[in-house]
């Protein structure tokens, strides 16, 4: 299985480097804590737990974001994807690592921001946690695949929410719903469709993003 | 360059000249008004085929970026890019259409419980990061790559969003609109069809007359720098 490997070879590239370096995951965690400090005080005194469970996905997408801007950053800096594309592995194979990667990071932010979520706002239920586990991801699929995008237009940084923030739509959908509804079956079965959907896009195309 | 069985561009507009002039009649001297809208509700035969034309320019953009990517032929990029072109001209029209529809039936200009007009929102949104893309990178066969790849996610997309919207009602806003009553034979068929050829068929002519163009415009910045 030279895919299985190729893929956990690029993916454990990239956890080393940040294992050294640190450069994203305190980044995300200081800001989804900081982002719920916000949302305390830009919720008024006695607005709904409902209030409170959309903002936590506005969090989520939004520290996503911070990651995925760095995913490629590496790769551009030191000129790393054109070694990637000459080495003698599927292109997909980049994609597939990178998501695990920046999934890995999404993960552990989240492991510490949902508790702390639930800590200053209200409890968590376990279909919450669910709809975040599978939105992440959708999240880290299509985001990995539209940064590798962004990093090699002008506009760089500038873009990828443009590109990303359309297609997140969906998947704050479903991951509202898996949290607000009595019902979530429903809606954790339409993430999963989002990820399948999306992720076989990504997986048939990223060839075409990296090579010219 | 012009394939044989093509119709030539003067042929198509005119045509697209007399299919529109005749929906017009249809829809304003021909077409009964509606029982309990009266004569507003006749927005909706150009709103919804609009729409249709629309969602029809975005899935031709689509297909011509899936060209591009297999067969990699540069004209097939740029007629995808005329195509998306095209459809975003026709989503702003669906989106004032039915704001103008929405303000007259219900006394709102947005109602996030229209389906229709959130997904147009959201495909707006969409297809402006599109442009955004396509001009962020410098012409040639990466930004072509890009272009075909995201139209290409565009069309998953359409129904993702639109399942998502459904999906969303329930605890955005409960209350379902019914737009018209069952009662869609008859004059009202036939105006809808012919409105919906007209406008087709008047999107195809501009996206003809933008690729024809876009085309002498390349061509004459090839000349100019040979």
């Amino acid at each position: 299985m030279t895919y299985v490997a190729d893929v956990r070879a690029l993916a454990r590239k990239d956890l080393l480097l940040e294992l050294r370096a640190r450069d994203t995951l305190p980044a995300m965690l200081l800001f989804v804590v900081a982002t719920f400090v916000v949302f305390h005080f830009s919720l008024p005194a006695h607005s709904s737990q409902l209030a409170a469970s959309g903002l936590l996905w506005v969090a989520i997408v939004f520290t996503a974001l911070l990651g995925l801007g760095r995913a490629f950053v590496p790769e551009r800096e030191q000129r790393t994807l054109d070694g990637l594309v000459l080495a003698p592995c599927d292109r997909s194979a980049i994609w597939l690592a990178k998501s695990i990667a920046t999934l890995a990071f999404l993960v552990a932010a989240e492991a510490v921001a949902l508790p702390v979520f639930a800590l200053f706002f209200h409890g968590l239920r376990g279909a919450t946690v669910a709809g975040v586990v599978l939105a992440d991801l959708g999240i880290c699929a299509v985001g990995t695949f539209l940064g590798a995008m962004a990093v090699a237009t002008r506009a760089r940084d500038l873009l990828l929410p443009l590109l990303f923030l359309p297609l997140a739509i969906p998947i704050v959908v479903g991951g509202v719903g898996a949290g607000v509804a009595s019902a979530p079956g429903g809606y954790l079965g339409f993430l999963a469709l989002y990820d399948l959907l999306f992720g076989l896009l990504c997986w048939a195309t990223f060839e075409y993003v990296v090579t010219e | 360059m012009a394939r044989p069985y093509r119709l030539s561009l003067t042929s198509l507009a005119l045509a697209s000249a007399v299919l529109v002039t005749l929906a017009l009649v249809l829809v304003f001297y021909v077409v009964p008004n509606d029982a309990s809208q009266g004569f507003s509700q006749r927005i909706f035969y150009f709103h919804v085929s609009i729409a249709f034309t629309a969602y029809a320019c975005f899935a031709g953009g689509a297909w011509k970026a899936l060209r591009y990517l297999w067969k990699r032929d540069s004209r097939a990029d740029l007629e995808s890019y005329v195509a998306i072109h095209q459809g975003v001209i026709f989503g702003v029209l669906v989106l004032l259409t039915g704001s103008i529809w929405a303000k007259i039936s219900w006394g709102h200009w947005w109602l996030w419980s229209e389906d229709e007009l959130v997904l147009f929102l959201v495909l707006f949104l969409f297809y402006c990061a599109y442009f955004m893309l396509r001009f962020s990178v410098d012409p040639g066969p990466q930004r072509a790559s890009f272009s075909a790849v995201y139209a290409l996610f565009g069309v998953v997309l359409i129904p993702v969003s639109f399942l998502a919207i459904r999906i969303a009602k329930s605890f955005v806003h409960p209350q379902v609109f019914t737009l018209h009553g069952p009662n869609f034979g008859g004059w009202i068929l036939v105006a809808y069809c012919v409105a919906q050829a007209a406008l087709l068929l008047f999107a195809l002519t501009l996206y003809r007359v933008e690729l024809a163009g876009k085309r002498l415009d390349m061509r004459l910045r090839e000349l100019r720098i040979a």
